[in-house]
């Protein structure tokens, strides 16, 4: 269903004044909204005593977050070669290591939990959904704590080894993205028509051979928009490094916050540099996606599953994944403008699977 | 195991600020998506194009970074202060945060589940003379909400798992995580096992809820 244009008639004469009137109203809050965060970061605790229609309260204060000396370091080279790209490097080398990771884990432990030997299948599902199930944070706290946990369980003296926290981070990105992972794989494997892999094993090919060049190939393209999202959940969550000092992006932002004392402006220049990674790598996810769905025949597509000639885009009888990405990379309005083209009612099911942000900070 | 069993207290007490942060980060970010959500659809294109950046901005910002800017940003540089105690003070302002974040991700939901109700209700609604605020509060949303139980069950527990990051410095609310970093840099008790038993406690929290919003969604699917 198209939104849009389908829940209120073209508006009328009374509903366009309405509708207005909504606009001015909506204007106007904003206006105050604005209003008041303006004042409260233009000027300190300590200085606002002046009344509220005056010209001092309203000017620029030279101490206030909205000063041009506030946001003149954002201008230097320095602040960037110091602290800005070496803080990007770091996040994008953890995210990177990671992701490749991540993707390991996850084929790995997808794959095990289809097994047919019953030792290697619920292992495997015990650890996918014992790391899916606890806080990455907490994770990254072990690991940090891993030579502490050697000296109390083996006797090994705590200078033996460290974890830095680069590897902190890594692992914890690497067991919690890699379980997600992990569950989108074994989905995308049981999306599979049946009757591709009874076709491979009737021409001879072992079961291992089925798996890794007949189904998990035809799966990971039909994933390939779910594992894109998931992937931007991951470098999100890298941003957890700050809490364990680990020198990445937001924690050099920190940085020049503490020493600059322009917490507002470090703070909506991170956001913003966070903001247009996440949202490019969406843009991926949406055109993978759309190039999937343009696909002819393709039997790699989920909705075949039920055997319909799956106008359903994505996810025919309530697939745990591939439906996460029309919530999760579903960017504004290119994805609503794809949906408009869809027959209305016959999919879209957002299956119980991982929904938008079923994972990730 | 004796060390971390009599440290009990300290793991219930944690998890009671794990669960309160869930619970009203839950309830605001549910009110809060639905507003966000009928924005997003609703007729004044100033309101969809707010809805829209809101979303699309929070959405794609860490969580470390929302949370960081309530507790630096507005707590401290803005003086706003929510209660008396500090305690109490740093968990509004972590279920502010939360509350911000995870709203964007029910929206997102909710969205979806909009566009899976057949045109011809909102068509039907709509010759029948109902306006748009009818039509959403009477047959679009309680449809959607239907078919989004999952995804919402799945957002209501990376809220839970997501509170850890309210312990960040600059708010610092005592829940679980922080607790049990304390434990491991006080020494009371080995980390194995305060790490397993707090995964426990975690999982008891998380896997319930999967497996009742599992039963839920199927029970109250929408045949079509």
């Amino acid at each position: 269903m198209s939104a849009q244009t389908v829940l209120f008639d073209v508006p009328g004469p009374r509903a366009r004044v309405r509708n207005t009137l909504y606009t001015v109203l909506t204007v106007f809050l904003a206006l105050i909204g604005t209003a008041v965060l303006y004042l409260g970061f233009n000027r300190t605790l300590s200085e606002r005593e002046s009344p509220l229609f005056s010209a001092q309260t309203w000017a620029v204060n030279p101490q206030g977050q909205w000063a041009a000396d506030k946001w003149e370091p954002f201008l230097r080279p320095d602040t960037w070669t110091g602290y800005v790209i070496p803080g990007l490097q770091n996040t994008l080398t953890a995210a990177l290591t990671a992701s490749v990771l991540a993707v390991v884990f996850g084929l790995v432990f997808g794959v095990g939990r289809l097994s047919e030997h019953w030792w290697i299948r619920v292992p495997s599902g015990a650890i996918v959904e014992f790391f899916r199930g606890i806080p990455l944070l907490m994770l990254i706290f072990f690991t940090m704590a891993l030579p502490i946990v050697a000296w109390q369980l083996f006797d090994i003296p705590t200078g033996t080894f460290q974890v830095s926290a680069l590897v902190a981070v890594v692992t914890g990105l690497t067991l919690y993205n890699g379980s997600v992972l992990a569950e989108v794989f074994r989905a995308g494997i049981n999306a599979v028509p049946p009757g591709q892999g009874e076709a491979a094993q009737s021409i001879g090919m072992t079961r291992t051979q089925t798996l890794w060049t007949i189904l998990i190939p035809q799966a990971v393209t039909s994933m390939m928009p779910a594992i894109v999202a998931q992937l931007v959940v991951l470098l999100k969550d890298s941003a957890l490094g700050y809490i364990i000092a680990f020198p990445e992006l937001l924690r050099s932002f920190t940085l020049i916050a503490t020493r600059e004392s322009n917490v507002i402006p470090a703070a909506i220049i991170c956001a913003l540099i966070y903001i247009v990674i996440n949202v490019s790598l969406s843009r991926v996810a949406i055109w993978l996606e759309r190039r999937n769905s343009g696909r002819g025949r393709s039997s790699a597509r989920p909705a075949a599953a039920n055997g319909a000639p799956a106008p359903v885009r994505e996810g025919a009888g309530g697939l745990p994944t591939p439906s996460g990405t029309a919530a999760e990379p579903g960017v504004g309005d290119t994805a609503t403008e794809s949906r408009t083209e869809e027959e209305p009612g016959d999919g879209d099911d957002p299956g119980p699977g991982k929904g938008p942000g079923g994972s990730g900070t | 195991m004796e060390a971390f069993l009599s440290n009990i207290d300290r793991v219930v007490d944690g998890f009671s600020w794990t669960v309160r942060l869930t619970l009203f980060s839950a309830l605001f970010s549910f009110i809060l998506g639905i507003l966000l959500t009928a924005m997003r659809v609703s007729p004044v294109p100033l309101l969809r194009g707010l809805s829209t950046t809101y979303v699309e901005g929070v959405r794609n910002t860490p969580l470390t970074l929302v949370l960081l800017f309530c507790g630096l940003g507005l707590n401290s540089a803005l003086g706003l202060s929510l209660a008396d105690s500090v305690a109490l003070d740093v968990f509004w302002w972590g279920v502010i945060g939360l509350s911000a974040y995870t709203a964007c991700f029910v929206s997102e939901s909710l969205r979806s589940g909009i566009n899976t109700i057949p045109l011809g209700q909102v068509e039907a609604a709509r010759s029948l003379g109902l306006t748009f605020t009818q039509n959403l509060r009477l047959i679009v949303i309680p449809q959607a909400l239907r078919t989004v139980v999952g995804p919402l069950g799945s957002v209501l527990i990376a809220l839970t798992k997501n509170t850890t990051v309210a312990s960040v410095a600059g708010l610092g609310v005592q829940e679980a995580s922080r607790e049990m970093k304390l434990m491991f840099d006080q020494g009371v008790a080995p980390v194995l096992p305060t790490f397993v038993g707090f995964a426990i406690g975690f999982l008891i929290l998380t896997l319930p809820m999967g497996y009742f919003f599992g039963w839920l969604s199927k029970r109250v699917a929408v045949v079509r």
